[in-house]
């Protein structure tokens, strides 16, 4: 376990970023990343390299930092220490290769768009400044729609789709940006079964066209018929590796257990000023 | 020439008498004759589009009070601008006016970093200390000698009548550059307040699209300053945008008409004001926009309240007529089919009201579903009998999946399961039908026994 005081001097060293501590084969490959929300750290020294092709949930508790995991590899909060590379590539360099799926509730769906409008934003990634979305856009956006099976709602409001559809139009739109690796945060919270069996369908397309897709999850009873690689993680990384190994009583005890206060106690310390209670 | 005495009389302070405008006084106007009348008129019609069309994506982007507070804190700026270069012309006035007003919006950005301070109280605190320091400083330049003259307090409450060419050159230029800039940029403002989260993840620079937008916004407010004073400025940035989204669920739609209902209500609050003398322009502008927001909630076919009322209302009658349906055939399940079913039974069975009933009951007569059984009760036709028992199958098919897969109490079932199978799509039908393959064509009721007890 980090003590305090150690974990300071690492926030103020900010090692710098050296290709030669990651696997530059891996799609995902996340050295020695710590971040803090108003300086209480939730992640602490993860270290993590994501094989090539495969399904990957990431398993954990509530505030285990599973969305923030997911959310500073995209550079969306701000990274404590550590550095993220994708392919070897830093975000700036890979960000066309990675396809986001936000949670459903991080935004507002009373938006004057419809399910095609929406979906077509996946590909405004890929659009330079001030350009329109082209017909090509649009064509992409639809087969897009067509595969999480939403072709026949392209042109409804959003808000009068249903939670498991809604779900499928941020997944149709992550598909339209045509990526490489796809990060989902909960695609299956909250929707109904037919949703949930056309997320699992697209799950093993994208891992038959070679993608790599980390998931954040929430069901532990569906972990092992969904993924082929877990990340147990609840501020730190638990274990990680092959779901038949990996995904064991003992690990998820770990996981979920109590066994963390030490840990939990030490990042508040540090919120309060580094003074060790 | 009477009518221009007219006019001149009107104008003076002690008059306070009320005239209703003839009608050579209201052409003149309405086709833009005089001179002063059309730059007026011409400005606030290019103001009200400029606002309507930045404001929907400050709508959109939650961002409607930041205008607020923007323009309130445009007034140290006009003060300082108007202490330090002592000129009455406007431009310096205005650059002040901008310069404190984009203090004003950082210092909001600024505030809200702070844990426990939220948007709200961020955007009050700044807002009210910013107009505060500019009331005091307006009063300081009141009390010099050249301050009296300046007529500052224009910008509080607006005077568009004083409106001259280059105050409404400034505003076509305005107007001008929110149109150029909305349609280079729509792409990009649409996707940083759909998901500004997501637009990052891709790589779009959002807080330079912020300062873009709110660039746009500033420019807006500053030129309407003069016109519609800095309390009523905000109206025409979230007014017109609010009305619009009545009436669209496309956002290209809703930009332009954004932009409609604001060159409308400038165009009606100036000529109103040029007709009735006296009368404030940049209040009466408001008050249009408020009109127009007001009929827009009322009766705009899309979402608006009379709108969605009569959709309820439809829906409640169709839900009670199959409802109505349901309950005859429950009995023909009991007994045989084409039994009449005395009135007194159908009133028993639900909470009906008896003129709800016999409403229902003509409707099923207009329609031939339903024809009059034997003693004075009601049976079904044929026709009413196939409609009857679709109604009670989708019932009965809800019954057993919420039984089956939500794990609903089988006495709590019958309530939850009247809502819903009159929405039912048919491939949620089909799915169901799929979920129980088992199912009979008719699955018995789970309150076997209960119904016809």
């Amino acid at each position: 376990m980090e003590s305090s005081i150690t974990f300071n001097a690492r926030v103020q060293a900010r090692p710098a970023q050296r290709a030669d501590d990651h696997d530059v084969s891996s799609p995902v490959s996340i050295h020695d990343m710590t971040v803090a929300y108003h300086r209480k750290p939730v992640l602490w020294d993860i270290d993590y390299a994501a094989p090539e092709g495969q399904l990957i949930g990431i398993i954990g508790p509530n505030g285990a930092g599973k969305s923030t995991l997911i959310k500073a590899c995209l550079d969306l909060v701000p990274k404590a220490s550590g550095s993220v590379l994708f392919y070897g590539q830093p975000y700036r360099k890979a960000r066309k290769m990675l396809g986001y799926v936000p949670q459903r509730e991080s935004i507002d769906w009373d938006f004057p768009a419809s399910a095609l409008d929406v979906v077509t934003m996946g590909r405004y990634g890929r659009i330079p400044w001030c350009v329109p979305p082209r017909k090509k856009d649009k064509q992409i956006a639809m087969h897009a729609l067509e595969q999480v099976g939403m072709a026949e709602y392209a042109r409804r409001q959003i808000s009068k789709l249903s939670g498991g559809q809604q779900q499928r139009v941020f997944l149709a739109r992550a598909l339209a940006q045509d990526a490489k690796i796809y990060l989902m945060d909960e695609p299956f919270a909250g929707v109904d079964a037919a949703t949930e069996t056309a997320i699992v369908q697209l799950l093993r397309d994208l891992k038959s066209a070679g993608k790599t897709v980390l998931v954040v999850h929430h069901d532990l009873q569906t972990v092992p018929e969904y993924f082929d690689q877990v990340l147990l993680l609840n501020m730190r990384i638990v274990a990680y590796g092959p779901t038949k190994t990996v995904f064991t009583q003992e690990n998820l005890h770990k996981t979920y257990g109590g066994r963390l206060t030490l840990l939990v106690e030490a990042a508040e310390a540090v919120a309060r000023g580094g003074k060790p209670t | 020439m009477i009518l221009a005495a007219a006019n001149e009389r009107a104008r003076t302070i002690t008059d306070t008498g009320f005239e209703w405008p003839t009608w050579p006084a209201f052409w003149r106007t309405v086709s833009l004759a005089d001179y002063n009348t059309r730059v007026v008129i011409i400005g606030t019609t290019l103001l009200g589009i400029a606002a309507g069309v930045v404001g929907t994506f400050a709508y959109l982007r939650k961002r409607a009070m930041v205008g607020d507070a923007l323009s309130h804190a445009t007034l140290p700026g006009i003060a300082a601008a108007f202490l330090i270069t002592g000129a009455k012309s406007l431009p310096p006035l205005l650059i002040g006016a901008a310069i404190s007003g984009v203090l004003g919006i950082l210092c909001v950005l600024g505030l809200r970093r702070i844990p426990r301070i939220k948007e709200d109280a961020a955007i009050g605190i700044v807002l009210s200390v910013f107009f505060g320091a500019g009331i005091v400083l307006i009063t300081f330049v009141q009390k010099m000698e050249t301050g009296n003259q300046a007529g500052l307090d224009r910008f509080i409450y607006g005077k568009a009548a004083g409106m001259i060419f280059s105050d409404a050159a400034l505003i076509g230029a305005v107007a001008l550059a929110v149109l150029a800039g909305v349609l280079l940029m729509f792409k990009e403002f649409r996707a940083i307040c759909f998901d500004a989260e997501y637009a990052a993840a891709q790589g779009w620079p959002v807080m330079l699209v912020d300062v873009i937008m709110m660039s746009l916004v500033v420019l807006t407010t500053v030129v309407g300053l003069q016109a519609v004073g800095l309390i009523l400025v905000v109206a025409l940035l979230i007014i017109p945008a609010t009305a619009a989204r009545f009436w669209t669920d496309d956002l290209r739609t809703m930009t332009l008409l954004a932009g409609f209902f604001g060159a409308l209500s400038g165009w009606i609050g100036s000529s109103f004001s040029a007709l009735l003398p006296r009368m404030p322009t940049g209040a009466v502008i408001v008050l249009c926009t408020g009109l127009i927001f007001f009929i827009s909630m009322m009766f705009a076919p899309l979402r608006g309240v009379i709108a969605s009322i009569v959709r309820r209302e439809s829906l409640s009658l169709k839900i009670r007529y199959q409802n109505l349906l349901r309950a005859i055939a429950e009995v023909e399940e009991q007994a045989a089919p084409g039994i009449s079913v005395p009135y007194a039974h159908l009133l028993a069975e639900r909470s009906w009201k008896p003129r709800q009933i016999r409403g229902l009951i003509r409707r099923g007569f207009r329609r031939g579903d339903l024809h009059a059984g034997d003693a004075g009760g009601l049976a079904l036709t044929s026709e009413g009998r196939e409609r009857a028992n679709r109604v009670l199958r989708n019932h009965r098919l809800w019954e057993l999946y919420l039984i089956r897969y939500a794990d609903i109490a089988p006495s709590h079932v019958d309530r939850d399961a009247d809502m819903i199978e009159h929405v039912l799509s048919p491939e949620i039908i089909r799915e169901l039908e799929k979920a129980l393959a088992e199912a009979p064509p008719i699955p018995p009721s789970p309150h076997a026994g209960e119904v016809f007890a």
